[in-house]
């Protein structure tokens, strides 16, 4: 069985009384990319401080590619990227000469440098802008030079710290399409946000962090069954509808049944496995379908109900 | 020491893309030595000069002691010019002139002596003898001048009097007045000499042109020494610790930056001040010893001030003040070792005295003159540096 590339475990972190992360544990694949998905002050920045080396541990263990990682272990260091949540890139540097200076405290040099330099630009989409100064770039250009630093000496281990707040939403597609492209190539991918809508885009596996802690863990799907959520149809139909949900309540894939007003709604585990049986036996009596929609579970509600609050409280 | 170097040099091309640290290091001290040298060194070439006229009623040796061998021993050094006058209303009428500045050749007089008659007799007597100095109008200097010449020989005069009263006392005979005027003649036996050797003494060019470089070099310090608070606010602080780099290369990094922009401020200031002004430093090598001292102390002094502050902000006020205090108390302004007292001691608490301590060791010594200055302001950058590392330590996360 592969070594997984991040294997962090029992974290802990205590800022005087406050215990600002207590028992976070998981671990992430090559290839796989991880959603730590939190409200603002969950935990995300100070868990991820730890496993990238700056901040020290209370308790805990962190490693990379089988490497243990502190604040003084270079080896670990050296196989990580990170992408802080606050741009980090200097104003008054071109964005080529912020991308050589890291690259140059990486260890790279000479020709390799400077054409790995050539490639991130082209992948960040700046390399018409590769010689002005950060300064003068739109803040989608700036998280898009701090996202290249990250990965510019091809990391096995991207860490992404809310890399699109504050971003317009051309650029923040640039950046998931970016995320998604790197995840595929290899790369293992610790993401954290507060969008619910990026962790289910983007991320293999989520974990829920809240006041410290994980709160729970899996695909999305899993999650979404951990709580006991069902997907939601509406069918907007005409005919005699009460043979209908009849026969639909007779199935075993379906929790509820019930008609009004010329639609009728049911309740699923699964409504992508289940909608064309759903779909055959509807029709099956009479009743002629004109319109669908199927309401998932998000991981907002997963969130809601785990927590007792919403994602951006 | 290869990622040092490489934070380092991109420091610089910062600075150096950041003008404020070239106005700061070399265009500000530039400038105001300048001024300085301006308007301070015409002192140097400034000669005093007077015009004084007497007039001598008493005729008597004591009289005649001070008209001639007083004034007129100044007068042959053509420090003033002395004119003797038959009445005390010409010597009024030469003091009271209105004197347009305009004017040429407009005969007056700065001050005028007036010695009574009955002044020489005063002397073998218990009655005071006194002499009148009329100031002119509008001469100030020269005037306060000739009261202090009048002060001077009536002390001379006292002296007079007790070696007559000692005389009599002792019952030794001979003519008072001639004892008086014996007791005049005798110089003095202890005189007030200044305690530095001339040769040690740095020209007005000099002193200010060294003065403000040294001054200004904790300013240009402090913009490598608080590069590392300006990567926190920056946010690049997390990248760097984030990087496979020992911290202590981050610290190495911004330490040489201050390093280099300090010897090329002072570099360009010495070469500077010297083909412009005219600045004598010395011997190339002290020179450089002692810019590496100050460097190193500057370094350690504004480090701790980088360590210890929170934001960029407020070790850039905290820097100006510790720089400001202590320019001043080490005499980079005035030089306060001439004041005497508590001040001139509590100079060498600065690393800025030191420095100017070793120039002028240096004008009137050859290199090893400098070694105990280097000595005290390497101790001042050891001392400084590592208490400002102790801060680093604690202060460097993300």
């Amino acid at each position: 069985m592969p070594q997984p590339t991040l294997e962090c475990s029992g974290l802990r972190k205590v800022f005087d009384d406050l215990v600002a992360v207590d028992d976070v544990g998981f671990h992430i694949e090559a290839g796989e990319t991880y959603g730590l998905l939190g409200p603002n002050g969950a935990g995300k920045t100070t868990s991820i401080s730890m496993i990238s080396g700056l901040l020290t541990r209370d308790a805990g263990s962190v490693t990379v590619g089988g490497k243990e990682m502190t604040t003084t272990s270079l080896d670990a260091k050296g196989l990580l990227g990170l992408v802080p949540q606050d741009i980090a890139v200097y104003p008054d540097l071109t964005a080529r000469e912020n991308l050589v200076f890291f690259g140059k405290l990486y260890g790279m040099s000479g020709k390799d440098l400077l054409g790995r330099v050539d490639e991130v630009l082209g992948v960040i989409g700046l390399t018409d802008r590769a010689g002005d100064r950060a300064e003068d770039f739109s803040g989608g250009m700036k998280r898009r030079l701090n996202i290249g630093i990250g990965l510019l000496h091809k990391p096995s281990l991207l860490i992404l710290d809310e890399p699109t707040v504050g971003v317009d939403p051309q650029s923040r597609n640039a950046i998931l399409e970016s995320v998604e492209q790197l995840s595929g190539e290899g790369m293992a991918v610790l993401y954290t946000t507060h969008y619910m809508e990026e962790a289910e885009r983007l991320c293999d596996r989520v974990g829920i962090i809240d006041h410290g802690r994980i709160e729970a863990e899996g695909t999305r799907r899993e999650l979404v069954q951990l709580v006991g959520h069902r997907d939601r149809i509406r069918l907007a139909a005409t005919g005699g509808l009460e043979p209908a949900v009849a026969a639909l309540n007779n199935l075993t894939t379906v929790e509820e049944a019930g008609s009004g007003d010329g639609v009728i709604e049911l309740l699923v585990s699964d409504a992508g496995e289940h909608l064309t049986e759903i779909l055959s036996v509807v029709t099956g009596t009479g009743v002629s379908v004109s319109g669908v929609d199927v309401d998932e579970p998000n991981l907002e509600s997963v969130f809601l109900h785990l927590t007792g609050r919403a994602l951006r409280d | 020491m290869g990622a040092a170097w490489t934070i380092a040099v991109k420091d610089l091309k910062q600075r150096l893309r950041d003008r404020s640290a070239i106005i700061v290091g070399i265009i500000a001290p530039l400038a105001l030595a300048a001024i300085f040298s301006f308007v301070f060194n015409p002192i140097e070439d400034f000669e005093f000069t007077a015009d004084y006229v007497v007039v001598d009623q008493d005729g008597g040796l004591a009289a005649r002691l001070f008209v001639d061998q007083v004034l007129g021993g100044m007068a042959a050094d053509d420090t003033i010019t002395v004119e003797e006058l038959d009445t005390v209303e010409a010597a009024r009428v030469l003091v009271d002139v209105e004197v347009d500045p305009f004017a040429e050749d407009v005969d007056t007089a700065d001050a005028a002596f007036i010695l009574p008659a009955g002044f020489s007799a005063s002397v073998a007597s218990p009655d005071p003898a006194e002499m009148e100095v009329l100031a002119g109008r509008g001469s100030g200097t020269a005037a306060g001048v000739a009261v202090a010449i009048a002060e001077q020989f009536a002390s001379q005069l006292q002296t007079a009097r007790v070696s007559t009263a000692t005389a009599e006392f002792y019952g030794l005979e001979g003519d008072r007045a001639e004892i008086g005027l014996r007791a005049l003649a005798v110089p003095n036996l202890a005189t007030v000499a200044d305690a530095e050797a001339t040769s040690k003494i740095l020209s007005g060019t000099t002193f200010y042109a060294a003065g403000l470089a040294i001054f200004f070099l904790f300013f240009t310090v402090q913009f490598g020494v608080n590069g590392m608070l300006e990567e926190r606010h920056a946010g690049t602080l997390p990248r760097l610790l984030a990087a496979p780099i020992p911290k202590l290369s981050i610290v190495a990094g911004k330490a040489i930056t201050a390093a280099i922009m300090g010897v090329i401020s002072m570099s360009v200031l010495v070469a500077a001040t010297s083909l412009m002004f005219g600045a004598e430093w010395g011997n190339p090598l002290g020179v450089f010893l002692l810019i590496l001292g100050g460097i190193f102390a500057a370094i350690g002094i504004m480090g701790i001030v980088g360590a210890f502050a929170r934001t960029a902000e407020q070790a850039a006020v905290y820097s100006s003040i510790i720089a400001v205090v202590l320019g001043f108390m080490g005499g980079t302004f005035f030089p306060v070792g001439q004041a005497g007292g508590l001040l001139a001691k509590l100079r060498f608490v600065t690393p800025h005295a030191w420095f100017m301590q070793g120039l002028g060791d240096l004008a009137g010594g050859n290199v090893s003159d400098v070694f105990p200055a280097m000595v005290a302001l390497l101790v001042f950058g050891v001392v400084c540096g590592g208490l400002a590392a102790l801060g680093v330590r604690r202060g460097m996360t993300a």
